[in-house]
């Protein structure tokens, strides 16, 4: 149905919405067109509507790529919801694009599907430059036999009505024609408008709602899409932000006072945030010169009584690790963020991967317990922060929050936190130290034991990274360290005390069960819902402390026929070339499921790089379901 | 030792009066003969006389023979990694203007493993005192080649004899941006090691002094030989400088004028001929300071906090 588009004189073609439960929509350009701008804009009107909304930016990976190159693709995918939206979903509905090249790396990326419409600058077909010309019309032709439902739209002409530059606000007259096929609220459109350009000048202000108002009324005038989502309006307080975002703020809200790191992708972000927010705030963001120094920053903080993190990703974590040990061994308090990405080494700094759990839970020297917890959304992000710092402070000991770079740049609204002072870290003890208290007084139960801060009169002892008696002396009797190792582990079988077992999401007994940690969980439970209502036995549980873990995982795993986790780090796949079911290396949750529960626990993995989406894990479950009763057929003749 | 000092007695008596046994932890395990140990008498008689209380002063180390001083002193202690001590220290300090930080690293600590961090602990210039222990040779894992050995040292690396020239940390300290204070001292000279650390503890900014150690054990050859040899050493002397006394003054046959302001002759200095100089090479009480950066905005309170934080959340409302 490739439209023909009018020239807007004719008489307004008012087309009654299709009501939809969702839409993906995409929006590339090169960077610099103010795609993303666009796409947040859409993202934050519909959550202002009532709907649930997921947005996540399209990254080129250099800088400042070439104009109209395939790779150069800058945007943003948007996915809006009648119900509450927890990942990035699969195909794309609608994609606008500023020119035809940046379409390329998406299709690579299987973002489209035949029947997605493409919404494509019309402006290439008449550029000065034949091959551009060329290129365009063959690129539209390709698109259209690829089974693309193709639009070409006289972005810049209609822009050019309006505003002399059309480069500069030509994403608003995007957002205009958007809302319009989306059927959004103008006035939510308009305030948003002032909103971004609430210090610009009003000049600026009324030509962007010039441009909004023209995109929508072309629309209206010329186009056959017309959708609604419908959304139950709220009148909670919302805010909105990705993950990364949500860290920062979160450790506000913890009253960190100081975040020590090294730039590294995709963590970064986090510090930006930061920086500002604790000038202003509380607190401060140390650069130090490698990671090795951040993290022995952040220690020397924490040791001193002044709550500390440090945020990184895997690469860093490497470098950390000695350090790491240390504030294992002499029970520091300290949280570590890590955003992973892609690996082993630099990897893929700005994909997604869940490839650093093992290390970080096994990866120093000797024996090294400590907390690890993994959000699975941007809230929980907010308030994992807030979590991990009482973990650490409570259990003297390092803390990971595990994220990934798919929440990083996730974009999710969620109820506005009711922040209390009564989060923030205590300020520090400076009474005097109990008389004969030890700073490392063990207790026998628990391996929990208070520590002096310096400042504390009568506390001074020496903090040693070798193995000490409670007294902090250096152990010479080697029955001192056996007995150090085993407080400090019983430390993790109190706090496992405290945790209740993980809720199923279905049912709570059948043939399958997906089990999943962090950012992944949107995406499983999608796929879970859509199975079971085909009628599939699936149900999944999502894991959010890896160490120690939530009680009663293998009561739970029981009362299923097969567990499988679903994972994006890498695992063989038996069949392909000497992989069998004993060399078979598994994902990395699995691996250490099936240590403890010693079930066979299956996984499901991948490192293409990208979130896993609900249709991936659909088709697996399918394929699964057919495999097995495959199996049963063979079993009865 | 009687506690109390002449000067003291008066009607403003301290309510509480250290003396060295305050500062005392357990007995030093260093080698007889060990140039440790003479370093320790010196700090925790600078402990003393400046009346540091114990429980705001921090001894911050990495790993080395020289890195166990913190276990010896009874203040707070952190004897942590391998080279890794400065950034500790820093953190300590960062937000805790009211801690006295001391750092104790080694030679292989401090310029081989550590080296990184001791560039930046320089350019920060927090105010603390690093005293470079060095013995010019690995100690704690038995005589390996140290970045300041001399050339030809023959260790249990490099049994035919070193083969690079060795790393001269005072001309190295000197050429780093934002140094504030640099003197080299040696454990055989406790009046001038003395003064050497009162000065350092003075400054207001990173006080960095190498101090020429003694290692029995496995260089015998080295200073410790040079221990009788008077020439070896050259005075460096100014009014600016490190206070002698005319008797410790007379005991060196060289003895050099320098202005510690003055860089370009400081770099001279730190490479004599056939003469290493002890003294202050180079001081600039105004440079720039990190940790004064760090403490800027200290002093806020809860509800400051909180409004603050309630304001960004402001920006993420829709
Ligand atoms: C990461 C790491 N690498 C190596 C070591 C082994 N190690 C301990 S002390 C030391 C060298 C100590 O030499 P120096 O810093 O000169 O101190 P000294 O013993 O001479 O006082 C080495 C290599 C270690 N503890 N940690
Ligand atoms: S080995 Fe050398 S440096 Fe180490 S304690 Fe003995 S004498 Fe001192
Ligand atoms: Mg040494």
């Amino acid at each position: 149905m490739d439209a023909v588009i009018g020239n807007g004189t004719e008489q307004d073609i008012m087309l009654e919405p299709v009501v939809l439960d969702e839409a993906i929509i995409e929006i590339v350009s090169d960077s610099g067109e103010g795609a993303q701008k666009c796409g947040q804009s859409l993202g934050a009107i519909s959550a202002r509507m009532g709907n649930g909304v997921w947005t996540v930016e399209i990254i080129p990976a250099e800088i400042q790529p070439p104009a109209r190159s395939r790779a150069g693709a800058s945007g943003i995918r948007v996915r809006i919801g009648s119900e509450k939206i927890t990942n990035m979903g699969d195909h794309a509905q609608l994609v606008v694009a500023l020119n035809e090249q940046v379409l390329y790396g998406r299709l690579e990326q299987k973002a489209y599907k035949p029947g997605t419409y493409l919404l494509i600058e019309n402006k290439w077909a008449n550029d000065p430059l034949e091959e551009i010309r060329t290129a365009y019309t063959e690129d539209v032709a390709k698109f259209r036999e690829m089974g693309a439902a193709v639009y070409e739209i006289p972005m810049e002409e209609e822009c050019l009505k309006v505003v002399r530059d059309a480069r500069k606000g030509k994403n608003m007259w995007v957002l205009g024609m958007l809302c319009y096929i989306y059927d959004r609220d103008m006035n939510e459109a308009r305030s948003q408008i002032r909103k971004i350009f609430k210090k610009k000048a009003e000049k600026i202000v009324t030509d962007n709602i010039g441009l909004l108002e023209s995109g929508y009324n072309w629309a209206r005038a010329n186009m056959d899409l017309h959708f609604s989502i419908p959304s139950m309006a709220t009148d909670e307080e919302m805010v909105v932000m990705n993950g990364n975002e949500a860290i920062a703020l979160g450790a506000m809200a913890a009253g960190f006072d100081v975040c020590s790191m090294y730039p590294i992708t995709p963590a970064t972000s986090v510090s930006h945030g930061l920086a500002e927010m604790m000038e202003s705030a509380g607190g401060k963001v140390h650069q130090a010169e490698d990671e090795i120094a951040a993290i022995g920053f952040a220690i020397g903080c924490s040791y001193a009584g002044k709550t500390a993190l440090t945020v990184t990703s895997g690469p860093g974590i490497a470098l950390k690790t000695e350090f790491i040990g240390l504030a294992v061994m002499a029970e520091i308090p300290l949280v570590i963020v890590d955003v992973q990405r892609g690996g082993p080494s630099t990897g893929l700094p700005t994909k997604v991967e869940q490839g650093d759990l093992l290390s970080v839970l096994y990866g120093a020297a000797g024996d090294a317990p400590k907390v690890i917890i993994a959000p699975s959304t941007i809230e929980e992000c907010f308030q994992f922060v807030i979590l991990a710092r009482k973990l650490a402070e409570s259990f003297r000991t390092p803390v990971f929050v595990l994220t990934d770079a798919n929440l990083a740049t996730g974009v999710q609204p969620f109820p506005r936190p009711k922040v209390s002072k009564d989060w923030f870290a205590p300020s520090i003890d400076q009474t005097p130290w109990t008389e004969g208290l030890s700073p490392y007084a063990w207790d026998p139960q628990t391996g929990l034991s208070k520590r002096p801060i310096p400042g504390q009169k009568g506390g001074m002892f020496t903090v040693t990274g070798l193995a000490h008696d409670e007294d902090s002396h250096v152990a010479y009797d080697p029955s001192i360290n056996q007995r150090a190792a085993e407080a400090r582990s019983r430390k993790l079988a109190a706090l496992q005390q405290s945790l209740k077992p993980p809720k199923v999401f279905g049912a709570e007994e059948g043939d399958l069960l997906l089990v999943g940690w962090g950012s992944t969980r949107g995406a499983i439970e999608e796929a879970v819902k859509k199975a079971r209502a085909d009628g599939l036995s699936v149900s999944s549980l999502h894991l959010h402390f890896l160490s120690p873990m939530e009680p009663d995982l293998k009561k739970i795993m029981q009362r299923f026929q097969k567990v499988v986790t679903v994972e994006l780090n890498y695992s063989d796949t038996v069949g392909r070339p000497l992989i069998t079911y004993e060399n078979r290396r598994y994902a990395q949750l699995a691996t250490v499921l099936r240590a403890q529960t010693l079930i066979d626990i299956d996984c499901y993995s991948n490192v293409y790089g990208q979130p896993m989406s609900p249709i991936r894990i659909y088709n697996m479950v399918k394929r699964m379901f057919a495999q097995y009763q495959q199996q049963l057929k063979e079993q009865q003749s | 030792m009687i506690g109390i000092k002449a000067d003291l007695i008066d009607l403003d008596l301290p309510e509480v009066y250290y003396s060295i046994q305050d500062y005392e932890s357990s007995t030093a395990r260093w080698c007889p003969g060990c140039g440790d140990h003479a370093i320790l008498t010196a700090v925790q008689k600078l402990c003393r006389e400046e009346q540091l209380p114990p429980e705001k002063t921090v001894f911050v180390s990495g790993i080395g023979c020289s890195s166990r001083f913190p276990h010896y002193m009874k203040t707070y202690g952190f004897h942590g990694l391998h080279g890794r001590a400065f950034p500790v220290a820093e953190g300590v300090k960062f937000r805790r203007p009211d801690l006295d930080v001391f750092v104790i690293t080694g030679d292989g600590d401090c310029c081989s493993i550590g080296a990184g961090h001791w560039v930046h602990a320089l350019r920060y210039n927090m105010k603390m005192v690093a005293l470079l222990f060095d013995n010019s040779i690995y100690g704690l894992t038995k005589k390996q080649t140290s970045p300041t050995s001399p050339l030809g040292t023959s260790s249990n690396t490099h049994p035919r004899g070193s083969v690079l020239p060795p790393m001269n940390p005072i001309q190295t300290t000197l050429g780093f941006t934002n140094v504030s204070f640099v003197a080299q001292t040696a454990d055989w000279q406790p009046a001038h090691m003395y003064e050497t650390i009162k000065k350092a503890h003075q400054h207001p900014g990173f006080a960095f002094v190498r101090i020429l150690q003694r290692c029995p054990i496995w260089m015998k050859d080295g200073f410790c030989a040079d221990v009788g040899n008077r020439d070896m050493l050259a005075l460096l002397d100014h009014e600016d400088g490190i206070e002698v006394t005319d008797e410790v003054r007379n005991s060196f046959p060289t003895i050099i004028k320098h202005d510690p302001a003055d860089i370009n002759n400081a770099r001279f200095y730190a490479e004599l001929e056939d003469q290493v100089a002890i003294g202050l090479f180079y001081q600039d009480k105004n440079a720039p300071r990190y940790d004064l950066y760090g403490t800027s905005n200290l002093d806020m309170t809860n509800d400051e906090r909180l409004a603050g934080l309630n304001a960004h959340l402001d920006r993420f409302a829709i």
